[in-house]
């Protein structure tokens, strides 16, 4: 059973190990379209809506990609138009810290309780 | 005592967490940012709508007046709503108004214009709607107001009534 | 509209009822007797009663489109199909309130009868504290959401059912999430009947286990059906958005997993007491909390309800008269179990499930932070920001890494003590798994390092479960089966993530569109006229290089009322891969758009969701066949 899942994961592999050569353009115009709010719609992102907003910022990027503008660069673009909000991806800027260290603290918090009560029930 | 200073905190918290979401229930949910801080115009090139030329935006904004760049198409039923009042504002000497054609068809924008009035003094195509995104726009209709200093200071989405219109005017004295 | 007045007043009888019963619990507190009242039995079954006849009037009146019930008025038409006309009960605000409202009662009333072993005191608090959940729902339905409202005139047709909430998986996705979600209601109550009673102990423990995972399946199948109807209806290939209403779905998911594995350890030994209270007011908590969030319009989302600030306020303070209620009194009640029970050696079961909740209360932060933060911040600063998928990715990802492998060690462990038995074969496992990602993993992508640690990690996991099951050396194979599947789960969603690709482009009828990988041709279209909508049929053959066709056929479909276009994916599932495509109409041109998508692996992943219930399910029949 094993050995008929590696061949059906080779089969895969030597399909799609070609992809990433030909087509890394597109998959960066879709990550990056995948990061930025459909600002008309209810929560979706423009690569998921077709609404005309949606429809003018794909053409806008699109002409960015070519013009040969880094993804960063692209939405910075964006947000000096329209704000921090039409980017899934908040930022680490003043805004944000608790956002981004918060559950990170709790993580550290966390792990230094437990470690406390393991080390306190050994010593018994 | 830890335990009563744990409840202190965790009592405060809660409080806190209630008035949040109590002020933030009132706030708007729709979430259109209004703009803070002044933005200039944005550079671009574009179609005139009569003549087929391209125009430079420094060409079009040249004027020291108020300029008001009003987005529309023919399809949009808010925008005839508005256009009354934006007849109303083309006449005052202080400001000029630019109109964009959004991802509009030339005959039926053209048909419009001659049956409701033209108010501007250019207008643009935006065949793609990038102008538009240029501008900060989300859809149609919006309207920009500009000042001398080729700042938007002022966002309209949506189509104007006569409150924003007399608020523009007291702007454009 | 007999109907409507029956509906209303049995809401109001049910209303009363629960006052009813909180009088007589209270007297039957203090009485002498052993038994419950059995009085309360019949009560609590008629209060059961009273919520179905007013369901079942909310029901009829969506059958017969009568649209003098201002619900009715605002979610039906008369050209509905019949199954939509029912389930659209349930798909608006009110109705679904009635949902809440039946899943209430029924607990609790099913919770009086499996109970009868069962201290008596414990079992009336726990009815109490039921009833005050239930009092707040009454009244929240009768003073601002009633689904009986009266409309005159009577308006001749309805506003009608959005269209994409017409879809079968999405009619029974509100009653099984809300059995989850809702049951949760009665773990809070016990648990703080339990607490007051100072009955949390082994014996409980083994008693709430049953509800904690009937609760735990139906939660799990409900969040995946959702996940399945944004799959095949919303068109575009995700089944995951990070969108508030989801995460608000998930939350409790997480919490009530820790529960579970908590629940797990206090029914052999009375450790962990104060989580497992702490974890069964925080479920239900978040539940409300969700309610609150979704309902109140203070979040922007594709699932939200109708915005209305005033029912905001009202689950607002509802929700937080009952955190501080169940809060005061487990800081009142609680006492910490005896220090010598709590014992336990930084290597044994216990210790690994303590891991399991921290990494679990990690995953929740991250999910509530994310939520939540932009009304703090938008309230504090009036900035707004968005947080969205690479917020969450980005900070649970990593942390699956040592999650899966803690997973795939812990219940290898002894309770109490332990040791690291078949060292050997363990590490034989470890170095397979990263052997064999790596193979894999290299052909495939740039972020070679990160992504061989990752799916390394996941198929340790996936190789040590999978020999658990066939040596079945350890006797609990409902846990096995379940971590299983976990492991099938990410390891589907990362290959699933590795390997999809699409192509989008515009395409004219007759038109042939060639790419790397074969060629689409647009066969024809075919328009056509259903009961409520329009429907244009596309055909397509997509050849892949191997010369294999085939035949896709997406749907636009045009609504009549109210007028919404849809575009109704064609999705072709083998077990290797689902192809899917979806074609949407470009303004004023006689192109199409369309997107095709080679999406591997996709129902392996609603398979291991599967058998993650299962194991939950397993876990739920063991008692009567194993010891």
């Amino acid at each position: 059973m094993k050995i008929l899942r590696i061949f059906i994961i080779l089969f895969l592999c030597m399909n799609f190990s070609q992809l990433h050569s030909n087509e890394t353009n597109n998959i960066l115009k879709n990550k990056i379209l995948k990061n930025i709010r459909c600002l008309i719609c209810q929560g979706q992102s423009v690569y998921d809506s077709e609404s005309d907003f949606a429809s003018s910022i794909k053409l806008i990027v699109d002409k960015k990609i070519n013009k040969g503008l880094k993804e960063e660069q692209i939405y910075a673009f964006l947000r000096k138009k329209y704000g921090d909000w039409i980017i899934f991806d908040p930022q680490l800027n003043k805004n944000t810290y608790i956002l981004w260290l918060l559950p990170l603290l709790f993580f550290l918090v966390g792990g230094a309780i437990i470690q406390k009560k393991i080390l306190k029930k050994n010593e018994k | 005592m830890k335990n009563k200073f744990i409840l202190f905190i965790v009592i405060t918290f809660l409080i806190f967490c209630f008035v949040v979401f109590y002020k933030g229930l009132n706030n708007s949910n729709t979430y259109t940012p209004i703009i803070n801080d002044k933005k200039r115009i944005p550079l671009f090139e574009a179609k005139d709508f009569n003549s087929n030329v391209y125009l430079d935006s420094k060409k079009i904004f040249n004027e020291d007046i108020f300029y008001i760049v009003n987005i529309w198409a023919s399809w949009c039923v808010p925008c005839r709503t508005e256009h009354p009042l934006l007849m109303q504002l083309s006449k005052s000497q202080s400001v000029k108004l630019i109109g964009l054609n959004y991802r509009d068809n030339f005959n039926n924008a053209k048909n419009f214009i001659s049956e409701f009035g033209n108010p501007y003094s250019i207008i643009l195509i935006d065949k793609d709607g990038t102008l538009g995104i240029e501008f900060g726009a989300y859809g149609v209709p919006e309207t920009f107001l500009i000042d001398k200093n080729k700042d938007i200071i002022k966002k309209f989405v949506g189509p104007i009534n006569q409150e924003i219109v007399n608020e523009m005017k007291l702007i454009i004295k | 509209m007999l109907a409507n007045q029956i509906g209303h007043y049995s809401l109001i009888l049910g209303l009363l009822l629960s006052v009813l019963l909180c009088g007589v619990s209270i007297k039957d507190l203090n009485g002498s007797s052993k038994q419950i009242n059995q009085n309360i039995l019949s009560l609590s079954f008629l209060q059961l009663v009273f919520v179905i006849v007013s369901f079942m009037s909310l029901i009829l009146s969506f059958i017969n489109s009568d649209f003098s019930n201002e619900t009715v008025f605002n979610n039906s038409h008369t050209t509905k199909p019949l199954f939509y006309k029912i389930s659209g009960t349930w798909g608006n605000h009110e109705g679904s309130l009635l949902l809440w409202l039946l899943v209430l009662t029924l607990f609790i009333f099913l919770f009086l009868i499996k109970s009868r072993e069962q201290p008596k005191k414990y079992r009336i608090l726990t009815l109490l504290f039921q009833q005050i959940i239930i009092i707040g729902f009454f009244l929240f339905v009768l003073m601002t959401s009633n689904p009986f409202n009266y409309l005159f005139p009577i308006p001749t047709e309805g506003l009608g059912l959005n269209p994409i909430l017409q879809d079968p998986a999405l009619a029974i996705h509100p009653p099984i999430l809300y059995l989850g979600y809702v049951g949760t209601s009665i773990i809070f109550s016990s648990s703080l009947a339990a607490v007051t009673q100072n009955y949390i102990s082994k014996e409980w423990g083994q008693h709430i286990k049953k509800w904690v995972l009937l609760s735990w399946i139906f939660l799990t199948i409900g969040i995946m059906l959702g996940s399945i109807w944004a799959y095949y209806e919303l068109g575009w290939g995700g089944f995951w958005f990070w969108d508030p209403v989801e995460n608000v779905s998930l939350m409790p998911w997480l919490t009530l997993t820790a529960l579970l594995h908590c629940i797990i350890v206090l029914e052999r030994r009375a450790a962990l007491t104060s989580w497992v209270v702490i974890l069964s007011i925080t479920t239900f908590t978040l539940s409300m909390c969700g309610t609150f969030l979704v309902r109140s319009g203070i979040l922007n989302s594709v699932h939200t309800f109708a915005n209305d600030p005033a029912r905001g306020v009202f689950i607002l303070i509802f929700l937080f008269i009952l955190i501080i209620l169940s809060l005061g009194i487990f800081f009142f009640f609680h006492k910490e179990s005896s220090k010598k029970t709590n014992n336990f050696f930084w290597l044994s079961r216990e210790t690994s499930i303590l891991l399991n909740n921290w990494f679990l209360m990690y995953f929740l932060s991250v999910v509530l932070i994310g939520t939540v933060y932009p009304i703090f911040l938008d309230v504090i600063s009036s900035e707004k920001i968005s947080v969205g998928p690479p917020f969450y990715q980005k900070l649970i990802v990593p942390f699956l890494i040592p999650f899966l492998f803690f997973m795939s060690l812990g219940p290898k462990l002894k309770w109490i003590k332990s040791k690291i038995e078949n060292k050997n074969s363990l590490i034989i496992t470890f170095i397979i798994s990263v052997m064999l990602t790596f193979f894999i993993i290299k052909n495939l992508t740039t972020e070679l390092l990160f992504h061989t640690i990752l799916v390394s990690a996941a198929f340790f996991l996936f190789f040590t479960t999978l020999k658990e099951l066939f040596i079945k050396k350890f006797n609990n194979v409902s846990q096995t089966v379940a971590h299983f599947g976990f492991s099938l789960l990410i390891l589907s969603i990362l290959f699933n993530n590795i390997l999809s690709s699409e192509i989008t482009t515009n395409i004219k009828i007759g038109e042939k569109y060639s790419y790397s990988k074969g060629e689409i041709f647009f066969k024809k279209i075919e328009e056509t006229k259903e009961s409520n909508f329009n429907s244009i049929i596309a055909y397509f053959e997509i050849k892949n290089e191997n010369g294999n066709i085939v035949e896709l056929s997406p749907e636009i479909r045009v609504y009549n009322q109210p007028v919404i276009i849809t575009s109704e994916a064609d999705i072709k599932t083998t077990f290797l891969e689902d192809k899917f495509l979806v074609m949407n109409l470009v303004k004023g041109n006689e192109y199409f758009n369309i997107r095709y998508q080679v999406k591997p692996f996709m129902i392996w992943i609603w398979i291991s969701v599967l058998l993650l219930s299962l194991g939950g399910l397993m876990s739920l029949f063991k008692k009567k066949y194993e010891k």
